[in-house]
């Protein structure tokens, strides 16, 4: 491995080959073509999902053009997250100060919308005009009687990673506001799914069946009205873990509510969520219902996978995703195909992450942080996948390599969580490895 | 309903953009850079402009969009990008190996004062730019103008530092092209090749944002205006110069450098401006208009008067950039519909003049606006007080046309749900003739998808 940048090496291993551990959490290096983003991407992506609360970007054009409606969370009720409004700073601002302009547009915003609450959105240039968004939101909120919340999610200010914490912080701000309201027995909160594809209306049939009461979801379908009374939940179902982590933590200590780490990803991974759940509640009938349920599913699913793990079996895959802990589920569920992970990175993964998926994944396999197209290029040729899963960035790339692709980002159409999901995935996967074009390409 | 938030009633607003009808400086200053070829576009700013960049020009041409950034970090917000950006630099040329790295600033670097020209400097006084390859800046603040003012400001650093002029006289003309797609440059040549004129393109992203799938990657794909063909620009004879926004702080600079004098033009969206295109071509390049171009026109004018009951009286809603936006405009007035409604995000205070001289009398109660304010929610308050029969557009139109039951035609950045515009020009008169073909065929769909049983018709 020559051909990278010289101080990525440490972010770089080969399973079988390299023995110490993956290096992770730095900031890339300047000059890079990273994949990542920036603070206030990680953020966004978080509090988008919350349908009846305004955004509002505070800056110029940019960061509020490119984050308009462009994360597939679905809502099953109001809209309004997914317009764009932006303060829009001119030069003159920047000299001036955008203070008043933030001013004049929460309350234009919020006399005409009446959200349940906002979200002010600093971007780079925020801090180091110092504008005082906080004293302004503090004011709005006094004015309008609506929480005015700021997310100092300032570009420079980290990683995207930061950014997650960042708007765990703004979502801390609203939990346990509202303490009229009385939990019934077992009561949870979703942490980390963000209703891509209506992935959690997915999740929320399974946990009605188990008789488990969803109290929030942070944030898919996000409502202000149940965030604001999400302390009252028994326990915190944490997926994502790199997104939200921080809030599950914040809340065990606050209000003493445990949090476990799941996925509901893959057959195995979805199970194991479900029984751990019920275990939780220590109720015989509750885990007797989730046996119920994942026999019922599994065995009509297993069927259904078996032409598709056929025409699979012995593919290769390389997946680089946003977080390692989703990979980890990724690698499960090609196994479940009979298909090797061959490349396995994340633009955010940590320590914790990397070492599970390094004790997962076959020899041989190459374990990556915060890689780029050219490194991802070359490793794909040098293991012959013959699919990739990625975002919007990585696409692209597959497929002007010859490689199938599946979205497991933002972008994906279907479905990929639960049992439902798992066949999406296998269609999928299916599709676009056996694609026909791919005869012209030799 | 989506947009059920928007009113009717158009108020005053002070402090305020709701779906903005443009985006920022840096993303034009990419794209722009993406038509040099052996160019690695470099993001001087936070990672997440960067990336934000790159996914939109994915997103829209479907291709990889290769591009650094210096990776900003709390330290250089408060000492300055320096130290970054001349280890980006370092970087770069160490492992990705471009001839040219074009570097645009941010509104991050340009507030705390970076001076790209300054870090540049010390740059290659360390010599850290090696023999033969080149860095080039352009000053890109998002708080200034548009994306179309950053694809200018590239545009103009490539020409100052590229073009250089000597003795020799070359018997070529210089086309500094605005923001239009890879297709459309594909065509701008393919026009001239058919007047015999030898052209340099600038900038050119056919075979860059279009390649084959050929199985293999490359970084750097086989087109793109090269360093050569850059310099050379000096000694041509002239300059052709497409669209104000876009091409003329280029073309000024190119004549104060080198003395190569321009002229300016419309980007040829349409029949009259493709025929002042031909014409300065024909003037630029010292030779007759061959008939083969003639044939051409007469294909499009033929269209129009053939279909003309479908276009007379239409009312038009339009939104995009000034540079397509005026000559579609005046195409649309030639086919006797009725642009009624024009926004554009990107300011400049020749917009409100040009659209003036284009409509002339012609249409007293068209309403346009550009800059500040001039945003999607405005056009939609427009459609809302009185409606149209079509909306041209990037994608983002989409919601008024479904909320509003409009047909649609997409033009225009950014385009993520459709696909062609990579591969279709809308440029020229065959150009001419794809709109056409796209604004008939979603009108006629409506007409077929509403009409009654007894007036549905076989024969349109």
């Amino acid at each position: 491995m020559s051909n990278y940048l010289k101080d990525r090496e440490s972010q770089i291993l080969t399973k079988g080959n390299d023995a110490a551990e993956i290096s992770c959490d730095k900031k890339s290096l300047a000059g890079s073509v990273s994949q990542r983003a920036c603070v206030f991407c990680g953020s966004r992506v978080v509090l988008y999902p919350i349908a009846d609360a305004l955004h509002v970007i505070h800056g110029p054009v940019g960061c509020a053009s490119y984050t308009w409606d462009i994360r597939g969370s679905l809502s099953s009720g109001p809209q309004l997250h997914r317009l764009s409004f932006t303060t829009d700073l001119k030069e003159r601002d920047v000299v001036f100060g955008g203070e008043k302009k933030l001013y004049h547009a929460l309350i234009e915003l919020i006399d005409k919308h009446q959200p349940k609450a906002a979200f002010v959105f600093s971007t780079c240039i925020i801090g180091v005009i110092g504008d005082d968004v906080e004293a302004v939101c503090r004011k709005v909120t006094k004015e309008k009687g609506i929480d005015v919340i700021p997310v100092m999610s300032e570009g420079f200010n980290g990683t995207k990673k930061d950014g997650y914490k960042i708007a765990c912080g703004a979502l801390s701000k609203l939990v346990g506001t509202n303490n009229d309201y009385e939990a019934p027995k077992y009561s949870i909160n979703i942490l980390g799914d963000f209703n891509l594809a209506g992935e959690l209306w997915i999740l929320a049939e399974y946990y009605k069946k188990l008789g488990v009461e969803i109290i929030s979801c942070m944030t898919g379908d996000g409502r202000v009205e149940q965030i604001r009374r999400a302390h009252k939940a028994s326990l915190n179902v944490v997926q994502c873990s790199g997104s939200i982590m921080h809030l599950a933590k914040e809340m065990k200590e606050k209000y003493d509510i445990p949090f476990m780490k799941v996925s509901y990803f893959g057959i195995e991974d979805m199970s194991e969520a479900l029984y751990e759940v019920a275990k939780f509640f220590k109720d015989d009938e509750m885990l007797a219902k989730a046996r119920e349920l994942v026999t019922n599913e599994i065995s009509k699913l297993l069927p259904a996978l078996q032409p598709y793990r056929q025409k699979l079996e012995g593919k290769k895959a390389a997946i680089y995703v946003g977080g390692a802990f989703k990979a980890i589920s990724l690698v499960k569920a090609l196994r479940l195909l009979g298909m090797k992970t061959v490349v396995v990175g994340s633009q955010t993964g940590n320590a914790e992450d990397y070492k599970l998926l390094k004790d997962l994944c076959d020899e041989g396999t190459i374990i990556v942080d915060d890689s780029n197209p050219n490194e991802l290029s070359e490793f794909v040729k040098l293991t012959g996948a013959n699919l990739f899963i990625g975002g919007v960035k990585e696409r692209p790339i597959a497929h002007k390599l010859g490689l199938g692709f599946c979205d497991h980002n933002h972008e994906r159409k279907e479905a990929l969580a639960g049992y439902v999901g798992m066949m999406n995935f296998a269609k999928e996967v299916y599709a676009s490895v056996t694609s026909p074009v791919w005869k012209f390409v030799k | 309903m989506l947009l059920r938030h928007t009113t009717k009633e158009v108020k005053e607003r002070k402090a305020l953009t709701v779906n903005p009808a443009k985006t920022c400086q840096p993303v034009g200053a990419m794209y722009a850079a993406l038509g040099v070829h052996g160019c690695l576009p470099h993001s001087h700013g936070s990672q997440g402009c960067c990336s934000y960049h790159r996914s939109a020009l994915t997103r829209h041409y479907k291709e990889p969009i290769m591009a650094a950034t210096s990776s900003f970090t709390e330290g250089s917000s408060v000492f300055g990008g320096q130290a970054n950006l001349l280890q980006a630099i370092d970087n770069i040329f160490g492992i990705y190996e471009p001839q040219i790295i074009a570097i645009h600033s941010t509104c991050l670097s340009e507030t705390i004062g970076d001076d790209l020209g300054q870090i540049v400097g010390k740059a290659k006084d360390d010599g850290r730019i090696p023999e033969g390859k080149h860095v080039v800046q352009a000053s890109t603040p998002s708080y200034v103008g548009s994306h179309v003012t950053g694809y200018a400001n590239m545009l103009e650093a490539f020409v100052k530092y590229f073009a250089f002029k000597t003795d020799e006289k070359l018997r070529q003309v210089n086309l500094l092209s605005g923001w239009v797609e890879p297709s459309d440059m594909r065509e701008l040549k393919r026009l001239a090749g058919l007047m015999d004129i030898k052209t340099v393109l600038l900038p050119d992203t056919s075979d860059v944002v279009d390649t084959p799938m050929t199985g293999k990657y490359q970084m750097y794909p086989k087109g793109g205006t090269t360093i050569e063909e850059m310099v050379s620009m000096g000694n041509s004879m002239s300059t052709v110069a497409l669209g104000e926004w876009g091409a003329k702080s280029a073309a000024i600079a190119l004549d104060n450098k080198c003395k190569v004098p321009f002229s300016m033009n419309d980007v040829p969206v349409g029949v009259s401006a493709t025929d002042r295109f031909i014409q300065a071509l024909s003037t630029a390049g010292k030779v007759s208009i061959p008939e083969i171009i003639s044939e051409e026109r007469g294909r499009l004018v033929d269209m129009m008067t053939d279909m003309h009951q479908y276009f007379y009286g239409k009312r038009v809603a339009l939104f995009g950039d000034p540079d397509t936006l005026l000559p579609l405009t005046e195409f649309l007035l030639d086919l006797d519909m009725k642009p009624v409604y024009i926004v554009s995000g990107t300011p400049g205070k020749r917009f409100t003049q040009r659209m003036e001289e284009i409509l002339g009398d012609k249409l007293a109660e068209t309403k346009f606006k550009n800059g500040p304010n001039a945003d999607m929610f405005l056009l939609h308050q427009w459609i809302k007080e009185e409606p149209v029969d079509l909306l041209i557009g990037n994608t983002y139109g989409k919601y008024i046309a479904r909320d509003e039951n409009i047909p649609f035609v997409r033009m225009g950045f950014p385009i993520i749900d459709r696909v062609g515009h990579s591969y279709f020009p809308t440029v020229g008169y065959q150009g001419g003739l794809r709109i056409l073909e796209k604004i008939l065929g979603a009108i006629m769909d409506k007409i077929d998808a509403t009409a009654p049983e007894e007036s549905f018709e076989l024969v349109m």
